[in-house]
């Protein structure tokens, strides 16, 4: 995507948002272009969803501007913490929600079938198409809700913690399945908590908390400056394969004092 | 046989079965929606709080469908409001307009007497009280309901499922839920004189439930619970007769009946199904949303 020119798709100037009388972010500012790969790391409470949901357009800004390109489409993926695993819906059923405006009959026309057989095909998941959600694995459950996103063909895919509270073979997966579809042309953003395990692999992060801590590259905002002043903790990074690894200071002193006890 | 098909010699009789038919598959279908969204406390509420409006146009002389209408609408935007704005205390808050208007029904009874309609049908439902505008008012109800599910199926189902990325999507999701509070409200108002304002809620929950315990798919869901509130409403009036039981109990018994049926069929898989169906990890958009001071 690099040699592409970058058109960017959505800028924040200086927004602010604010839930009663709680800033939840304030002057941000942040340009997404359409070649871009950002992860938004922070703490609890840092705003990230709220961010999410800024860009989405279903939150507006206390101050400040959101300037969208023309006609910007966008996909969204919730937290799968928050979907009702036992609604009875099919996977095929569930990604056909995306077609809910702009067809009245409740029925599945032709087109939409093709449609969203041809999604489901290129997430790999088009022969689990008449399993209820329930019946997925966790990675294939987060393709079903990437799908229902993709049905939009949207430009930008903003994902809120994807990998929250999933193993590691099934962040590997969804990893794996977003790079695919960036590389593809698809510009994403996402939320995440998991510094090592995701956001030290994207190529762009975002440090928040309520404001922007800081932007750039893994190498450039995981470091132990910016990520103290993002969480208020102290952190140890350590590189391992030219990648940054952040460590929990408190749990490297503790591991030093048991293997020193050990080794005694 | 011939025991079975008396009753249906009286007007009064074949009138309430056709009610009590097209009650059940009017609160089944509507049921399905009040389930997945976890609103059955609502509708239980909902019902008690247009038993004032019952009393109060009893008592009045006003046109029952008129004024207990207008009070259910009422009450139903009302709690709408407050279940979608998710102030804290708003079960607290939903609990005291629905069981006051409740309570201001009692009253009114108690202080100028049971006039007009049955106080004892309301509450538990009667097939006495059934004349043939009841008949035509239930038809009419039930068709506009099924209308409305037609016409609004794939936003009522993305906002009963994901009222946040609905939201995101473009979907009018407050207008949806607003809709739907309407449409059960008068399906409540409908179906009142038969089932009781004290029974409605199990027909609202037991049809949907049992519809979920042999589907996994949402359109077969709703067919199957309108299918089943039918079917218990036609056993059950015709058991109300020939027990001498008032219908709202014996309709909602036939549920719970039916429910043990499919229970001893389906097992643990018809019950791992309904397991976690009203919960609703996502909250509404609106919960973030920015104040304008």
């Amino acid at each position: 995507m690099s040699d592409r020119r970058a058109t960017p798709l959505l800028r924040l100037e200086r927004v602010t948002c604010s839930y009663a009388s709680t800033p939840v972010l304030v002057n941000v500012d942040l340009t997404i272009t359409d070649c871009q790969f950002t992860g938004v790391v922070g703490p609890s409470g840092s705003g990230k969803t709220t961010l999410l949901r800024v860009l989405l357009d279903s939150v507006r800004p206390l101050a400040g501007a959101v300037h969208r390109k023309p006609g910007l489409r966008i996909g969204y993926v919730p937290q799968v913490d928050a979907i009702n695993w036992s609604f009875p819906v099919t996977v095929a059923e569930c990604v056909l929600m995306a077609r809910t405006r702009g067809r009245i009959l409740p029925w599945r026309s032709q087109a939409e079938k093709a449609e969203v057989l041809e999604v489901l095909e290129r997430l790999g998941i088009a022969h689990l198409a008449n399993r209820h959600i329930r019946e997925l694995s966790g990675g294939q459950q987060q393709r079903v809700f990437i799908a229902r996103a993709m049905l939009g063909r949207p430009e930008l895919l903003l994902m809120d913690e994807p990998t929250s509270g999933v193993d590691v073979r099934t962040r590997h997966e969804v990893l794996h399945l977003l790079e695919d579809l960036h590389r593809d042309g698809l510009a994403i953003v996402l939320t995440t908590h998991d510094l090592n395990g995701m956001a030290a692999h994207l190529p762009h992060l975002v440090c928040l908390n309520t404001e922007v801590i800081g932007a750039g590259t893994p190498r450039e905002v995981l470091t132990a400056d910016v990520l103290e002043r993002t969480y208020g903790a102290k952190v140890r990074i350590l590189e391992h394969a030219g990648m940054p690894v952040v460590l929990d200071d408190y749990v490297a002193r503790d591991n030093v004092v048991s293997l020193r006890r050990t080794g005694a | 046989m011939d025991t079975l098909l008396q009753p249906f010699e009286f007007e009064f009789f074949r009138n309430g079965v056709v009610v009590a038919t097209f009650a059940g598959a009017l609160c089944g279908l509507v049921g399905v929606y009040v389930v997945l969204k976890g609103m059955s406390y609502i509708g239980h509420g909902l019902s008690h709080a247009i038993f004032g409006g019952f009393a109060a146009s009893s008592l009045l002389g006003v046109n029952f469908l008129l004024g207990a209408g207008a009070w259910g609408v009422a009450s139903a935007l009302m709690i709408n409001g407050v279940t979608r704005r998710r102030v804290i205390g708003a079960d607290a808050a939903i609990g005291v307009i629905t069981t006051a208007s409740f309570a201001l029904g009692l009253a009114l009874f108690a202080v100028f007497g049971r006039a007009g309609r049955s106080f004892d049908a309301a509450l538990f439902g009667s097939i006495l009280g059934v004349s043939r505008s009841d008949v035509w008012a239930v038809i009419a109800v039930t068709a506009a309901v099924a209308l409305v599910v037609f016409l609004f199926y794939r936003p009522l189902l993305f906002t009963t499922f994901d009222p946040e990325v609905a939201e995101a999507s473009g979907v009018p999701t407050a207008r949806i839920d607003a809709l739907l509070m309407v449409v059960l409200a008068a399906s409540i108002l409908a179906t009142m004189q038969v089932l009781g304002v004290t029974l409605i809620a199990a027909t609202l929950v037991i049809p949907a439930t049992v519809a979920r315990m042999l589907t996994d798919s949402f359109s077969r869901m709703l067919l199957l619970a309108t299918g089943i509130g039918a079917f218990t409403g036609f056993v059950g009036m015709n058991l109300s007769y020939h027990l001498d039981v008032q219908s709202g109990p014996t309709i909602v018994l036939v549920g719970a009946a039916l429910f043990g049926v499919v229970f001893a069929i389906t097992g643990r898989r018809g019950l791992h199904r309904t397991a976690g169906m009203q919960e609703h990890g996502a909250p509404a958009v609106k919960d973030l949303r920015t104040t304008a001071g």
